[in-house]
């Protein structure tokens, strides 16, 4: 695991790439390959175009001796989501010939919206949902008595890229979405929300 | 002040502090969340029915989290946590027990009061040096930040609106802010947790909230109560009585058949 401290999350991985993992031994690498592909072709359930690698919920993937141990980073807590797919890539890794899977939740590093790579963002606005935005200067509510409160945010449009839009609810068909409306095209799409740290 | 990597290395006082922080954070958050889900299916728009039903399903993710870790502390594990306890063995604030009674103004405010509250515990705590515990906290306050930026706008809508609308928003404050308060009650706990550097005392959480609600409270123009008495009892087992009728209803299955799966 790369120090946590080091760097924004964006930055990391410009540094080391993503996590790849690590493996005991040289033998130990085809393996590691061949669990890092199963586990990528696990999708989210919601979102079934996005693989978990690309919404980037994959912490890391550890072999040791026979067995394999895979982190998921939640986007939300609270996900219904998050056992389904902790139970999915048990199976797909187990599908790829390993016996024994540990599939952990973490909250080191936590999820935060810059962890989805360009292709997830690309799959995302194709799929209709406008993508997070990037993140600013970080989540500064509570910081300061005078920054407790968040102000609120204009997401483009997926459809028309207009920023002529406006928030229709906070909240929408899962947690980590918000709904919203575009003044120019005049549609309703929804966003995947901005969780930063 | 030092990190501490893990719950291995504190000291027993600390650790039984600890317990009683959790347990006071995970029961706020359950049964907030239970009051939320009350809304389902009864929330004045489908907005708000969506948008209490996504905070319950957030604040009880946020239990677990507290719940886990007290099980990584000896205690009995999540659901054992939640179902099979006795209304006195709770450590709620009173904030959180007391009835929706179909009052939206009130529910609304209730929780823009509560997650301002929440918004800057876990801010200490991410500056806590409990590292498992300031990561859980890192995580649970990016999530608060959608809450806090729906009760806002609710309350300066609301505030601002019609007479009818600040008349009941103003009423709403007046009752629900004694019990906010009590979200600060001092515990046994206080001293070991801020001699540990894991987390600040009440009081001063309570000054922090005190000036991140007032600025809000005051666009909305509402009054904030100056001489409101803090409704204290919450944290050593002293509940209203409609923390009872919830627990009945939220335990009713686990009562039935404690191994059913559901």
């Amino acid at each position: 695991m790369v120090n946590p401290m080091a760097n924004s999350d964006a930055e990391r991985r410009a540094q080391y790439g993503p996590d790849r993992g690590t493996a005991d031994t040289s033998a130990d690498a085809g393996r590691l390959e061949a669990v890092w592909q199963a586990v990528a072709s696990v999708t989210d359930p919601e979102i079934p175009v996005l693989s978990i690698v690309d919404l980037g919920i994959v912490a890391g993937v550890r072999i040791g001796g026979t067995c394999v141990v895979v982190d998921v980073t939640p986007t939300f807590v609270g996900c219904p989501a998050v056992e389904m797919i902790c139970d999915e890539i048990r199976s797909a890794v187990e599908r790829a010939g390993e016996d024994d899977v540990t599939v952990n939740t973490v909250f080191d590093p936590p999820w935060t919206s810059d962890r989805l790579t360009e292709t997830g963002r690309r799959k995302l606005k194709e799929f209709g949902l406008a993508p997070p935005l990037a993140s600013t200067c970080g989540n500064q509510i509570g910081r300061t008595s005078s920054s407790v409160m968040p102000p609120a945010e204009t997401v483009p449009c997926p459809f028309c890229d207009s920023t002529e839009t406006v928030v229709e609810s906070l909240f929408g068909p899962t947690l980590c979405r918000s709904i919203h409306y575009c003044n120019k095209c005049l549609q309703s799409f929804e966003h995947f929300k901005t969780v930063e740290l | 002040m030092k990190p501490i990597e893990s719950f291995d290395d504190l000291t027993t006082v600390t650790r039984d502090a600890l317990v009683d922080l959790l347990y006071r954070l995970g029961d706020d958050e359950l049964v907030l969340g239970h009051r939320n889900s009350e809304w389902t299916g009864l929330a004045p728009i489908l907005e708000e029915d969506i948008a209490f039903s996504s905070m319950a399903q957030d604040e009880m993710g946020h239990a677990q989290v507290y719940y886990q870790m007290l099980h990584a502390l000896g205690e009995p594990d999540p659901d054992t946590i939640a179902f099979s306890r006795k209304p006195r063995e709770y450590r709620c604030a009173s904030l959180v027990s007391l009835a929706n009674d179909k009052n939206w103004a009130f529910c609304l405010l209730r929780q823009f009061l509560y997650d301002a509250s929440e918004t800057v515990r876990l801010t200490a705590l991410c500056e806590g040096t409990l590292v498992p515990l300031a990561q859980a906290a890192r995580k649970i306050r990016s999530e608060e930040k959608y809450h806090l930026m729906h009760g806002r706008s609710w309350v300066l809508r609301l505030g601002n609106a019609t007479d009818e609308s600040h008349e009941r928003m103003q009423t709403a404050l007046y009752e629900a802010y004694p019990h906010a308060l009590g979200l600060f009650e001092p515990t046994a706990a206080d001293e070991p947790l801020t001699l540990a550097g894991i987390c600040p005392r009440e009081e001063e959480l309570r000054r922090q909230w005190e000036s991140a609600v007032a600025p809000v409270l005051a666009d909305a123009g509402l009054e904030q109560p100056e001489t409101a008495q803090a409704a204290y009892g919450g944290r050593v087992g002293h509940h209203p009585e409609s923390l009872t009728s919830l627990l009945n209803d939220m335990q009713i299955v686990y009562k039935i058949d404690p191994a059913a799966k559901w």
